[in-house]
């Protein structure tokens, strides 16, 4: 008798809720909720309005590949600044190791459980994190990428540092430049699995099949895994198993630092050139005792900025992530979607000696 | 009457003096195996890659190998009373932050060492608080004060970072110079083991140390203190971590709240490896030093020749496993050893 007043009430309870529910759907207007499920499981469908009005009040998480990491703080701390300015509220969550897969997905689990509208996550690797993130997109978390993505049915935008192509040319172009065109080179990137690492070095390979590199050779990738002791060694044997070697380009910022602190304490000094991605505080030592020549970045204040704007323009309804679609980024102007979801910053910033000491990142 | 007696008192004293320098020379093996491994693997090396044993190669497989010969000896003081500290890569991550931040204000880099020891030694004296009083197996403690290291070092640091920029140039130069190929740091990690090395080996408390890692409760009973020893290795321990992150800020000229994470796991490595039993009473500092040479220079040997780094995990591994065989079966010898000799002089006195 009670059991069954019990089972009644609640279904009573369930069908008001559903009903307070479709309720709350229809006035909404048909923008972002019913975007969201539709597109649940593939990221480039469903209508968006680019005139939408942006939201306030939305919770925006940020989930980078690193919490303490200085290169994610910064960025993060432009996306707060951004979020915080749409009227939103921001929060950062992470593991304090960059190699913690099963701590990120289970950190995409606890965020979708907190019904945040939207999370902003660099993917420590490309299929891992993808059940987690389908079922945040399924229950209408907007799911944007930055500086290291994951499959693309997996997020509706990745917000991309640069775009890879610009970057992996741009830094065989550099190299080219430092080495005269001519002689053995190699790269030393992070973890052998590390998606924005692997795309670069594809592209560098797709640059050096150019006929005006033709007398140069890349000789091998190394892997120091982002840690500055195995990047150590991984350079000293890099040097040493290619006594030739003119030039080492290492795509990554703990890679770069600890080359350029291997080779400014080596005789090779300013003879074995070195080039990649790094910030201009961790390299500015060896850019003025003549270690690094020139090196690039974008710019993380950016990147965390564009994140932040395109997790709200997404919750908005203003886009949905298919490509050709644009949105405006406040201050930063329009950005337009590129193929499989993917927004591009620009291109990279080059640093040397002249223009180093005007950043401060 | 007296000259009878003499021969018979002497004979079973020279035959266990004769077992005690057989298991002494079985243990010295212990330690000449992995200096042999190591010979063995750099000469195949070198023959393999002549540039590998270049002035600059021997330069840089010494200053691989010190941070972790400095830590793993102090891991190697406190394994040997049967005991463990899981903390040594925290206390290397916040010691190398404080010494970085230390001379950015502008102090001197003798003090700033000085400062990462003490600190160091400072977080070796609460884990020997919490083990020797709490009486709470190490493994436990330690783990704990891992997490609240490291937990603290997050705080304080946040996303700062110490850059070369900002070190005395004399200071980065004295982690990477030497005297032709071997570096400052290196010289350094020698004294602070020959000197641990001799501790341990002529001192009574460093005896002591044995002793209570043999066996502690006969140890108690007689006369050990202790408390004060264990106190003593765990203090010995984290100052050499502390030292050990004042050279790895001189060395790398960069430190953030990430540094020396998971750390404890190669120095734990290196002591098993070196042939410091994690049963305590056994193994010396030296051959804790060579199998941090041994697994830093592994290290370096697959790039020299070319083989990835992705089979770096396995092959330590797969010494560490080795590692653990040869020291069970030597100890299984050492015993049948000791029970022959026993028998022969059970039978001597029937005689």
């Amino acid at each position: 008798m009670s059991l069954a007043t019990v089972r009644t009430r609640r279904l009573t309870l369930a069908v008001a809720t559903a009903t307070v529910l479709a309720l709350g759907a229809t006035a909404c207007g048909g923008t972002t909720k019913n975007d969201t499920d539709k597109k649940s499981g593939s990221a480039v469908t469903g209508k968006a309005d680019a005139n939408a009005e942006t939201k306030k009040g939305l919770k925006i998480a940020f989930l980078p590949k690193q919490v303490n990491n200085p290169y994610f703080t910064i960025a993060d701390t432009a996306g707060k600044k951004a979020v915080e300015e749409l009227g939103s509220t921001y929060q950062e969550v992470g593991t304090s190791s960059g190699t913690d897969t099963s701590g990120q997905v289970s950190y995409v689990n606890t965020l979708t459980q907190q019904q945040v509208n939207a999370i902003a996550v660099s993917a420590q690797d490309p299929g891992a994190l993808c059940t987690a993130l389908k079922q945040a997109m399924k229950n209408g978390v907007s799911v944007v990428t930055y500086d290291s993505d994951t499959k693309t049915d997996c997020r509706q935008v990745f917000v991309s540092q640069a775009s890879a192509e610009d970057l992996g040319r741009t830094q065989v172009q550099q190299m080219a430049k430092q080495i005269g065109g001519k002689g053995e080179i190699a790269i030393l990137s992070a973890a052998q699995t590390a998606t924005n690492q692997n795309t670069w070095i594809d592209f560098m390979k797709e640059e050096l099949k150019k006929p005006e590199y033709k007398d140069i050779k890349l000789v091998k990738v190394a892997y120091g895994d982002d840690d500055a002791q195995k990047s150590f060694q991984q350079t000293q044997g890099l040097l040493q198993e290619y006594p030739d070697l003119k030039g080492i380009i290492s795509p990554t910022t703990v890679g770069i630092k600890a080359a350029a602190q291997y080779l400014s304490g080596s005789k090779y000094k300013g003879k074995v050139k070195l080039t990649g991605l790094g910030t201009p505080n961790d390299m500015r030592a060896y850019v003025k005792n003549g270690t690094v020549d020139a090196f690039e970045l974008w710019d993380p204040n950016k990147l965390g900025e564009l994140a932040a704007r395109t997790a709200v323009a997404l919750q908005s309804g203003q886009i949905t992530g298919a490509e050709g679609q644009t949105f405006k980024a406040g201050g930063m102007g329009t950005y337009t979607i590129g193929k499989d979801g993917v927004v591009s910053l620009g291109k990279p910033t080059v640093f040397d000696a002249k223009n180093i000491d005007q950043y401060k990142f | 009457m007296t000259t009878t007696a003499e021969p018979v008192r002497s004979a079973p004293a020279s035959r266990a003096a004769g077992a005690r320098t057989l298991i002494d020379k079985m243990f010295k093996a212990r330690e000449l195996a992995v200096l042999a491994v190591l010979v063995v693997m750099l000469g195949t090396t070198q023959i393999y890659n002549g540039e590998f044993l270049s002035e600059q190669g021997i330069k840089d497989l010494l200053l691989n190998a010190t941070i972790l010969a400095l830590v793993a000896t102090g891991q190697a003081v406190v394994v040997i009373t049967r005991n463990v500290d899981l903390s040594v890569g925290s206390v290397l991550g916040i010691s190398a932050f404080a010494a970085g931040n230390y001379l950015n204000g502008g102090g001197s880099p003798l003090l700033a060492v000085l400062l990462a020891v003490a600190l160091g030694a400072l977080f070796g004296l609460l884990n020997g608080a919490l083990v020797s009083l709490g009486k709470v197996p190490a493994l436990v403690v330690t783990l704990g004060t891992l997490y609240i290291i490291r937990g603290i070092d997050s705080i304080w640091v946040g996303s700062r970072q110490i850059t070369a920029d900002a070190l005395p140039e004399g200071f980065v130069g004295f982690g990477h110079d030497g005297i032709w190929a071997v570096p400052y740091l290196a010289l350094l990690a020698l004294v602070v083991l020959l000197a641990v090395g001799y501790y341990l080996r002529s001192y009574r408390s460093g005896r002591d140390l044995y002793a209570l890692g043999s066996s502690p409760e006969a140890a108690r009973l007689a006369g050990v203190p202790v408390r004060g020893r264990i106190m003593t290795a765990y203090v010995l321990c984290g100052a050499l971590a502390g030292l050990a992150g004042a050279l790895y800020l001189a060395r790398f000229g960069n430190v953030d709240s990430a540094t020396g994470n998971g750390y404890e796991l190669t120095v734990v490595s290196a002591v098993v490896v070196g042939g410091v039993a994690f049963t305590g009473g056994s193994g010396s500092v030296y051959g804790a030093a060579l199998g941090a040479v041994l697994l830093t220079s592994i290290n370096s040997v697959l790039p020299a020749i070319g083989v990835s780094s992705v089979w770096v995990t396995a092959i330590n591994g797969i010494l560490l496993l080795l590692a653990i065989a040869v020291d069970r079966i030597l100890a299984l010898r050492v015993a049948a050893v000791l029970r022959k000799k026993a028998a022969q002089m059970r039978s001597a006195r029937h005689d």
